[in-house]
């Protein structure tokens, strides 16, 4: 795995994805920072964490969309899967290094927090909790957008469909609100990414919510896995 | 060691690879020979656990590469068709990651630089994948599968995309590694698989159509019977003339390579030498005669013949579909002689 992990960071900076993904991510941190905290002079961030979400969206796709679809492309592939390492490792390889570049990106916003610490006083429980989340949400987005480039052999159609796929977890809540089914509405509220998300932003501290992150994350990759399973069968 | 145990591999109603069995010793070089789409590179694929088979088993140093992929897999160096490079990186990087994929225990840095000077690829070492040449490449993809040492070597066509002397340098490398390593080389070049293999396996629609000692193949497809001539003078007369030898099966002209000058095809009957008897008719007809080789054994004319059996003492013939196709193809052979 740590082979694996070591060559992705690497390519993430070699194909400037890396530099890409951290200057936007900034660019919009720095925004909703200067717009949410120094204008309303305040040294509440939520309202930094709630904008980041439809970021997430847009800027995860772009991490992961590389990741196995241009594996299969260029067929190095073929290397990685008669190599003597197990699925596990290889998905989970490059699981992390995404997870690594995209916590290297929380770094930033962290830093705002330093800085308003040196000015008022900041509620650092609440914000470690909405870095918990931020953390949780990009782990969870990260293994969908993981599968999804793996069922693909081009690049742009696997960041295309992952970015469709994570603004239809977003737009749960709206679709819900036009299904009048008790019962789907029930299990369209527990799957909703956002509800949750909104909820810690605003204080309400839940741990349901970090099991709820994790498990997405965990059945992605578990997907992920499947699917190079069954693709040695067919 | 390698023991294939029929292997097949289906797609829906496509028989990629149909019952294919064979063992490879420690310290042999076995060549797998066969037309494009033939279940080369399947069989191949198989063995290194790239895809399943369908039924069948295929056992690496006694190790089921679906029972314990991963152990069967650290047996294995594999360089496949397409040798798997990440273009982005530089050639030592790529290796070290190699180095790190295989959970390579020799030492690094002294192993590295000996798989880079075999394979001849020191010079380039600090460059970037996507820039070096085809036959680099080529060479970087073999050292990858050199990495680690292991004792089982799957080379998929290794000398494509070099030039002469690398592959003569290539082939001297593959065959010194066959002398302590297990080697299965595929190759549609048959010259190549003569020089370096023990062993040859022709495949042909998913079946092993033939399976022989180099030796015993060049024996039995021994070419000193048939010649191409270059001769000089009147094309019909020659043929003609031509036809009249002892021991003459077929005579035929082909090209025209010079202004007048015409290529004959000559085909004698198996053991008999028609050369003296060639050199006296151009002698006394004043024919001169400007170039006389034998015809080369191409992959095709070798596998023409095994498949159709017709010239093979003993093919072993593995499954009742090969049989099959056998008869049904010496059937179309004697209709094409009657006609």
């Amino acid at each position: 795995m740590g082979a694996i992990f070591r060559r992705e960071i690497g390519a993430f900076f070699t194909s400037s994805i890396a530099y890409i993904f951290l200057a936007v991510f900034w660019i919009f941190t720095g925004y909703f920072f200067y717009a949410g905290c120094l204008m309303s002079a305040t040294t509440d961030m939520s309202v930094m964490f709630q904008s980041l979400f439809l970021i997430c969206i847009f800027l995860i796709p772009i991490l992961t969309m590389r990741l196995f679809s241009e594996e299969k492309k260029q067929k190095t592939e073929q290397g990685l899967l008669t190599a003597p390492v197990s699925l596990g490792e290889i998905v989970f390889g490059k699981y992390f290094a995404a997870l690594t570049l995209y916590t290297i990106a929380l770094a930033m916003p962290f830093l705002y927090a330093l800085i308003l610490s040196s000015f008022g006083n900041v509620e650092w429980g609440m914000l470690f909790a909405n870095f918990l989340a931020l953390f949780l949400l990009g782990a969870a987005f990260i293994a969908i957008g993981l599968l999804v480039s793996a069922l693909t052999e081009n690049q742009i159609a696997a960041a295309v469909v992952s970015f469709v796929v994570l603004m239809v977890f977003y737009m749960i809540d709206v679709i819900n609100s036009y299904i009048s089914n008790e019962i789907v509405t029930k299990v369209l509220d527990v799957l909703s990414f956002y509800r949750k998300y909104f909820a810690i932003t605003c204080g309400l501290f839940n741990i349901s919510t970090v099991v709820f992150y994790l498990s997405v994350a965990v059945v992605f990759n578990y997907f992920t896995i499947r699917v190079f399973e069954r693709r040695r069968w067919s | 060691m390698i023991e294939v145990r029929n292997l097949t591999k289906h797609y829906g109603d496509k028989h990629a690879v149909n019952g294919i069995s064979f063992t490879v010793d420690d310290g042999e070089i076995l060549g797998f020979l066969g037309p494009n789409g033939a279940g080369k590179s399947t069989t191949m694929n198989m063995l290194t656990g790239y895809i399943s088979s369908t039924s069948g088993q295929a056992l690496i140093n006694g190790v089921d590469i679906l029972e314990d992929p991963i152990k069967a897999k650290s047996f294995i160096g594999y360089l496949p068709e397409l040798p798997p490079l990440y273009v982005d990186m530089t050639v030592k990087g790529y290796l070290d990651y190699i180095y790190d994929l295989k959970k390579c225990k020799l030492p690094r840095k002294a192993h590295l630089t000996e798989v880079m000077e075999l394979t001849m690829i020191a010079d380039v070492q600090n460059r970037l994948i996507k820039n070096l040449s085809k036959g680099y490449k080529q060479r970087v993809g073999l050292a990858q599968a050199l990495i680690g040492n292991p004792p089982v070597l799957i080379l998929d066509e290794p000398t494509v995309g070099l030039d002469p002397k690398q592959i003569l340098e290539i082939r001297t490398l593959i065959k010194k590694l066959g002398k302590n390593h297990t080697v299965i080389l595929s190759s549609h070049i048959l010259s190549e698989i003569q020089a370096v293999c023990d062993r040859i396996i022709i495949i042909n629609h998913g079946v092993v159509a033939a399976h022989d000692t180099t030796d015993n193949l060049e024996r039995n497809h021994s070419t000193d019977h048939r010649l191409i001539a270059r001769i000089a003078g009147p094309r019909e007369d020659i043929v003609k003339a031509l036809r009249n030898i002892t021991g003459i099966k077929y005579c035929r002209a082909d090209m025209e390579r010079e202004p007048g000058v015409y290529e004959y095809e000559l085909e004698a009957t198996p053991g008999t030498d028609i050369r003296y008897e060639l050199f006296e008719i151009v002698a006394k007809n004043n024919w001169p005669m400007l170039a006389l080789r034998s015809a080369e054994l191409t992959l095709e004319e070798v596998f023409l013949k095994i498949t159709m059996g017709s010239n093979v003492d003993a093919p072993v013939v593995e499954t009742e579909k090969a049989k099959k196709n056998e008869k049904a193809e010496a059937k179309e052979e004697e209709k094409g002689e009657d006609a």
